[in-house]
């Protein structure tokens, strides 16, 4: 890649007037690639430099994560496995930053959708799986997108801060969905695990034909793209990116600024909520309290990652995904605990986040100013 | 006594087989180079349930032939499939322990299904005839060392009042809340036991209000049934209390508070079901017992345990562990006053009415739901 770079940089330094238009036109995609990807060779090689100071060698670590992570056909499905729920549960993150807004409750509408699609699944006994999975993806996407849209409605009427109150609502759910699973929804022979009755493995979502990575990674592309496509290539994606500006602007021009923060506040927890759905119907089979795995909160992680573009999320989740899947070898191979894991995760987020400043700012890639 | 002959013979056979498989090639499911994989739900030096398991994956690193592999901090998720297949496809493992009660259903079950060759031990005791056969479910019953734990506390408490700070209301927790007061109640017929749920296998935080809480009412022996003891068991000594541990031995965290403790002795199984393969053995596929299968025991007892206590909780131990004796005898009543167990009723260890217990014995000051 750098190779790539260097010869149009070159050409420019000796005759500005080559090619001007090749990097204008993808100087910014550049960026947008060459920048995040420094910042992560950065993070893995502190990490490395941490890694060693416990005596262990950098080289090692590196060959076990390729090694976990991508190196054989069983580590990529690992790898996509765990990426799956983190696409969903990301643009949850993802989309009401195009507004300005600052999300962090995916994982309670995850909950929420998880206990509205295994209501929906437990409702219709005897009806046909397709019919089931279809009332239960919808169950998933209207709660988990009415459980964010309290927080853009608590935001825009009553002025209340959607990242406190989309964080505290992550609690509400979890209670909620203890309370009603030992209670209410509880399957009385479940006696110490308390859970919901099962959907019933007919209707369960199979693996991708091939493989055994579960349909949700299918839902999470084709939900980031149509994402990306919503907010980059439609008017009402343009509104949001203005109102996100400039809010006093987008009102002045006359955008319904409310309309767009619930809208767009649905989508981001229908996309969560989906996500807990694709849980139930996919893993677990039946709600418990272990859905409450962290995939929301992981999730925002990506969704910074991925410097809030619904595309990037893609990658940016499978790059996490595949440290999730290299932790375990790490932990048995190299005797590192678990919280390694988590440190290389801290350091890649410090990074990225730090590289923020170097967007504009690396001369050659400005293309003619 | 007769116990510890059958199972030192046994390590003899064991260990021949052991030689022999390896020497000869003949038993490829169990060669010298044996590797077993250890999945915990936290980390293994929780002082608490994972700790416990960790000590029995010890003991087994200590015999010649076997490679242990661990991971820790997985969750009950699709994770702990994608991990329990790392273990077989990157490391090898041909045994494995996934230890926490939600790896089982779906997860160990559908893994299980997939490597009908390999052999998956899950703590918890669930296995029902439609599940597999290379899956097995071992589990203790750890009320008996919560019994003589209770015998210890009667006599130690001054005010009569002891403290339980409990996970959930199920029937595993309700049973060692039942034992441990039934216990006390022996050595103290008015002793009284205050029981806080904290709604949550690990919440360190409402452990430590619920300790502390329980102390100012006058509380002054406190145990528990959470996952890691640890906030419990260094609060309370703080505060002055004793305690009597959970899962492992809590002694050095305060050497002067702790009085007893019910233990697993998975450090005893582990090695009895490797040698029981080795030997060609079947283990059975759902494998429990209590003090006298040595698959509990009972921690040593600290220096505040006075002479009388000793004598009458050693002696309750002992006929535990000849098996002859009946925790759940009848009559036993209610906190609410309901006769749960008739005179003349005898529930023993292995009575499934237990596993379906509901209710808090007179004695216990609190409530299910």
């Amino acid at each position: 890649m750098t190779s790539e770079v260097a010869d149009p940089a070159d050409a420019i330094s000796i005759s500005p007037a080559a090619d001007p238009g090749f990097l204008q036109r993808y100087g910014g995609t550049i960026e947008y690639i060459l920048i995040p990807g420094a910042a992560l060779v950065g993070a893995l090689g502190v990490f490395g430099i941490f890694v060693a100071l416990f005596g262990k060698n950098p080289l090692d670590l590196y060959f076990y994560m390729y090694q976990g992570a991508f190196g054989t056909w069983f580590s990529w499905q690992n790898t996509l496995t765990r990426a799956a729920p983190l696409i969903l549960t990301a643009l949850c993150t993802a989309l009401p930053a195009q507004l300005g807004m600052v999300i962090i409750g995916g994982e309670g509408a995850l909950l929420i959708g998880a206990l509205a699609s295994t209501s929906a699944a437990l409702a219709m006994p005897s009806a046909p799986p397709l019919a089931v999975q279809l009332a239960m993806a919808a169950a998933g996407i209207i709660a988990g997108g009415l459980w964010i849209m309290l927080s853009g409605a608590l935001r825009q009427y009553r002025g209340v801060n959607e990242t406190i109150s989309s964080l505290l609502l992550v609690y509400i759910a979890l209670a909620i969905l203890n309370h009603l699973v030992e209670g209410m929804m509880r399957d009385p022979t479940s006696l110490n695990k308390p859970s919901t009755r099962e959907i019933g493995a007919a209707n369960m979502l199979g693996s991708i034909p091939g493989t055994d990575v579960h349909w949700g990674l299918v839902f999470g592309i084709l939900a980031a793209i149509a994402s990306y496509i919503l907010i980059y290539h439609t008017v009402f994606g343009f509104a949001a990116r203005v109102a996100g500006g400039n809010i006093r602007a987008a009102r002045i021009v006359g955008l319904g600024v409310g309309k767009l923060i619930l809208t767009i506040c649905f989508l981001a927890g229908a996309s969560a909520g989906l996500a807990g759905m694709v849980e139930v119907a996919a893993v677990q089979g039946r709600t418990n309290a272990n859905l409450a795995a962290g995939y929301g909160f992981t999730g925002i992680l990506v969704a910074f990652l991925a410097r809030q573009n619904p595309l990037a999320v893609i990658p940016v989740a499978i790059l996490l995904g595949g440290i999730g899947a290299s932790g375990g070898l790490l932990q048995r191979r190299l005797g590192l605990p678990d919280a390694s894991v988590q440190v290389l995760q801290g350091i890649i987020f410090v990074f990225v986040l730090a590289s923020d400043a170097l967007y504009g700012r690396i001369g050659f890639l400005k293309g003619k100013s | 006594m007769d116990f510890g002959r059958i199972s030192k013979r046994q390590l003899l056979q064991g260990s021949a087989a052991l030689a022999l498989g390896s020497t000869f090639g003949a038993r490829t499911a169990f060669a010298a180079d044996t590797t077993i994989g250890f999945i915990y739900v936290g980390s293994r030096d929780d002082y608490g349930y994972n700790q416990a398991h960790a000590q029995g994956a010890a003991a087994l690193k200590k015999m010649s032939g076997l490679k242990v592999v661990e991971e820790e901090k997985v969750p009950e998720t699709d994770a702990v499939e994608k991990t329990m297949e790392s273990m077989i496809n990157l490391d090898g493992a041909t045994l494995l322990f996934p230890t926490s009660f939600g790896y089982y259903n779906p997860h160990m079950i559908k893994v299980a299904s997939k490597y009908p060759k390999l052999r998956f031990q899950h703590c918890g005791g669930l296995w029902t005839e439609k599940d597999p056969k290379n899956a097995g479910s071992y589990f203790g019953y750890i009320d008996e060392a919560q019994y003589v734990s209770g015998i210890v506390a009667g006599y130690t408490s001054k005010s009569g009042k002891l403290g339980f700070v409990a996970a959930k209301p199920i029937p595993q927790v309700l049973r060692n809340i039942n034992a441990f007061t039934l216990g006390a109640r022996l050595a103290n017929p008015k002793v009284t036991t205050q029981v806080i749920f904290t709604g949550d296998w690990s919440m360190p935080v409402k452990e430590a209000e619920a300790t502390n809480s329980l102390i100012d009412q006058g509380i002054d022996v406190l145990t528990c049934h959470v996952d890691g003891p640890k906030t419990m068991v260094e609060n309370a000594a703080r505060r002055g209390a004793m305690v009597c541990g959970y899962h492992v031995n809590q002694s050095p965290l305060a050497p002067k508070a702790y009085l007893t403790g019910a233990e697993w002795n998975w450090e005893a199984l582990y090695p009895k079901f490797v040698k029981m393969m080795a030997a060609g053995e079947t283990i059975p596929n759902f494998y429990r017992g209590g003090l006298k299968e040595e698959i509990v025991k009972v921690s040593p007892y600290g220096e505040a345990v006075s002479e009388q206590a000793r004598k009458h909780a050693d002696d309750i131990k002992a006929k535990l562990a000849a098996g002859g004796y009946t925790i759940f005898k009848g009559p036993v009543v209610d906190n609410k006053g309901k006769a749960v167990i008739t005179a003349g009723t005898e529930r023993g260890q292995k009575d499934p009415e237990l596993e379906k217990m509901d209710y808090l014995v007179e004695g216990v000051i609190g409530a299910t739901s």
